[in-house]
């Protein structure tokens, strides 16, 4: 319970569905704030205080479990250390996959729960044979389960998201006001939720170091210089401040960061233009297709926000491609193809990529590598 | 009901002492008014006054009543620091102080480790915004202050000396004689925080050479929201709370008579000794669960306390596993927004964080018995064998990977 609108409903109705239910907070931080400010709904004393208020109205017992140890090191750490390597990843995913449906579950069950029960907007759905697939919530504009595209078979089994089916979050915050939840009408939060002001480039930039470095065209030519790679994403246009201008005037994107040699690469919109991705860190949310070496049609969603598209998905043995002109195999590994029917923009490694098959979420990959839909000019 | 064994963070009322203070809340005055409503309300708060003197030995007019236990630690400590360090000719009664002016100031604060969080947060206040200087002396394995090593470290240019009656999360009784009398060779005023001590064992305060002492009603059976600073004749301190003067100028505030009166009932009970089944708890845990040690003085401590740590356990999840089971007790350790911290206490007396992680207090009160006991002892070895299988939270680290 985070204290905000959403797991307080979720707990509320947890208890209606007969289940035995303890209101659990996680404290992620040894320093929490003392009072709520800006977008952050979460992590202050006063949302854990809201979070226990809501448990007294519903009856139920309330603790607050130190996770603040491993939050760090699996969260915020790895995010500090993906941002150094040039990926994007998404903290709220890891939080998902190594804190709440894995510490958090993990020690629930030894002390003698069953399962956690979250605020997410997504929806479990059980089939024939008694397994767990993970599908899209009813309220379709707060779905969360690109978000929750980590989990795994063991991990579903385990998890209730008790709001999946609710058409919309007005309807959430209607009933908790019915129920008597000072939280009825408290913000949503957004932004990351250990950034407290929402500036992730400068809370980076304190942790990770700038060096003054170059930014190059495709072709390898410097057209400009930057403060620290780390503060570009793939698919940037503002802040580049480039010196040498466009062959054509038409203005540049950033196409790639390289950490190692703290280079930014710029191209033009269409370079950012992916026509496959691939990870070899991939995970079924559920039972995995029966042979998933055949292609299999699918949407694939890139971003906790974007729209879902068409594409073409398969998993194969891994490859490490070389200058883009040929391919060479990782023994041993495989990883998981997949190919937009239409080519996809700004895609950047790091990020996730979870595949839909209709409303289910078959499955997702970290997306360790792209491949350009538009080849790199001879120079 | 769930089976309380809760009883050192707040004890039940004592009926009689609940009695007195619900009788007083009807009668009408302010005791500072001078009509005779006025002094009918003066007459129950000076005889509530008397009432809690004559349980700590002192004299009434020593006796300044508070908001609690904190307030009167923050009194004792600020209160005698100030007065020390900046002897000022106003705040005495008047005549010339004969004070030096090249005297030494006397900045240095002598505190032990594992003082209450009242006591800690006090000395850092006064460290950071008034020019102290904290010197903590150590505790030995037991939870006993290092006598030796305080006696090294006093001097004239110490301002006060404030430690524990007894450590509140093991039980430890403490030197205070001891210390008293290697403070007078330096006219070192002493402050001890009795909140824990009082009502379990005997307080004489005329003969203890105390400057100053702190104690709690709700911890005795009395109402929450009263405590009370002993302030000898001899000892002045520095207000901390401005306003009408009342309490000998040193605690300004409308006097809350019919708390005092709650208090004083429950100071002048008569409270029955603990120790019979304070000792079947600690023979219990340990014949339920062997690999259990039982922390601070096993002879010497305060007559209501049993504390364990539990090998591989972290407290936080025993606490759960037997408030599940129907029996409220503590980690003992202080907690920042339910944060649950390995505890400064044992971490002074040299236990390392993961054996003071797995920490459980167990403390009685006027309610206890037997029964209590019994479902304490059936419910532990099973949220023992949880708790050990859940094991640290901040551990097993990419497990799921």
């Amino acid at each position: 319970m985070s204290g905000g609108v959403d797991s307080a409903v979720a707990a509320a109705r947890a208890v209606d569905a007969g289940h035995d239910v303890v209101g659990v907070h996680l404290a992620l931080s040894r320093m929490p704030g003392t009072l709520r400010t800006g977008s952050r709904g979460c992590c202050t004393i006063e949302d854990s205080m809201d979070a226990q208020r809501a448990a007294n109205i519903i009856g139920i017992p309330y603790y607050v479990w130190d996770f603040s140890e491993r939050f760090k090191l699996d969260v915020v750490d790895d995010f500090i250390a993906e941002y150094s390597a040039g990926r994007t990843p998404n903290p709220c995913m890891r939080c998902n996959e190594r804190i709440k449906f894995a510490a958090l579950l993990e020690k629930a069950i030894d002390l003698g729960f069953d399962a956690v029960a979250t605020g997410h907007y997504a929806t479990i759905v059980t089939d024939d044979a008694g397994g767990r697939e993970l599908h899209r919530a009813a309220a379709w504009a707060k779905d969360q389960s690109y978000v929750l595209g980590v989990l795994t078979k063991e991990q579903l089994a385990h998890s209730m998201f008790p709001l999946g089916a609710t058409p919309s979050k007005a309807e959430v915050r209607a009933e908790a006001a019915a129920r008597g939840f000072s939280v009825a009408t408290k913000p949503d939060s957004h932004d990351i939720c250990f950034i407290p002001d929402g500036d992730t480039r400068g809370w980076l930039a304190e942790r990770v170091g700038a060096e003054k470095g170059v930014i190059l065209d495709r072709g390898g030519d410097t057209v400009g210089s930057h403060e620290g790679a780390h503060a570009f994403t793939v698919g940037q246009r503002k802040g580049l401040n480039l010196g040498v201008p466009s062959p054509d005037g038409r203005p540049r994107f950033v196409l790639e960061v390289r950490p190692s040699t703290n280079e930014v690469v710029v191209g033009p919109k269409e370079a950012l233009d992916i026509a496959e991705i691939a990870g070899s860190s991939y995970s079924w949310a559920g039972n995995a297709p029966a042979d998933a070496s055949i292609p299999f049609e699918c949407h694939v969603q890139i971003r906790a926000h974007a729209d879902p598209v068409p594409a073409i998905a398969v998993v194969r043995p891994a490859v490490r491609q070389t200058q883009g002109t040929y391919s060479v195999p990782i023994s041993g590994e495989n990883e998981m193809v997949i190919t937009p029917v239409e080519p996809l923009n700004g895609v950047a490694p790091g990020q996730t990529a979870v595949v839909y098959v209709g409303t289910r979420v078959l499955g997702q990959c970290t997306i360790h590598r792209t491949t350009s839909a538009v080849p790199v000019p001879v120079a | 009901m769930p089976v309380y064994l809760d009883h050192a963070a707040t004890t039940p009322m004592l009926p009689e002492a609940k009695a007195a203070y619900v009788e007083a809340l009807d009668v009408v005055g302010n005791p500072s008014s001078i009509h005779s409503q006025g002094q009918n309300a003066r007459r129950m708060l000076e005889e509530a006054r008397e009432g809690v003197a004559a349980s700590l030995g002192a004299d009434p007019i020593e006796v300044v009543f508070t908001s609690g236990g904190t307030e009167a630690v923050n009194l004792g400590i600020k209160g005698l620091y100030w007065a020390r360090r900046n002897p000022a000719p106003e705040r005495s009664t008047g005549q010339a102080t004969g004070v030096d002016a090249a005297a030494p100031t006397r900045a240095r604060i002598l505190v032990p480790r594992g003082e209450h969080h009242a006591t800690v947060d006090t000395v850092e206040w006064l460290e950071k915004y008034e020019g102290a200087v904290i010197e903590w002396i150590p505790l030995d394995a037991d939870g006993r202050i290092s006598v030796d090593a305080l006696a090294a470290a006093l001097g004239p240019d110490v301002a006060l000396v404030t430690m524990l009656l007894a450590n509140n999360e093991v039980g430890t009784v403490q030197p205070v004689a001891e210390v008293v009398a290697l403070a007078a060779r330096f006219d070192v005023p002493v402050h001890v925080d009795a909140v824990s001590a009082y009502g379990h064992i005997p307080i004489d305060f005329a003969s203890s050479g105390l400057a100053a002492l702190s104690v709690s009603a709700h911890k005795i059976g009395g109402p929450l929201g009263i405590g009370a600073l002993v302030v000898a004749r001899t000892a002045s301190v520095v207000p901390l709370i401005h306003g009408g003067g009342q309490q000998r100028q040193v605690r300004s505030g409308t006097q809350d008579a019919p708390a005092a009166i709650g208090f004083a009932v429950a100071a002048r009970a008569a409270h029955a000794s603990l120790a019979p089944l304070r000792d079947r708890v600690i023979a219990g845990v340990r014949a339920a669960v062997p690999e259990a040690v039982l922390r601070g003085d096993p002879v010497d401590r305060i007559d209501n306390n049993a504390h364990f740590t539990f090998p591989g356990c972290e407290g936080d999840s025993l606490l759960f596993l037997l408030d599940v089971a129907g029996v409220s007790v503590s980690t003992g350790s202080a907690c920042q927004a339910g944060i649950p911290e390995a505890s400064h206490v044992l971490l002074a007396m040299g236990l390392d964080e993961d054996e003071a992680r797995g920490a459980i207090r167990v403390t009685l009160g006027h309610t206890s018995t037997d029964y209590d006991v019994d479902v304490f002892l059936a419910a532990l070895p099973g949220a023992v064998d949880r708790a050990r299988r859940a094991g640290y939270s901040d551990r097993n680290v990419h497990a799921t990977a």
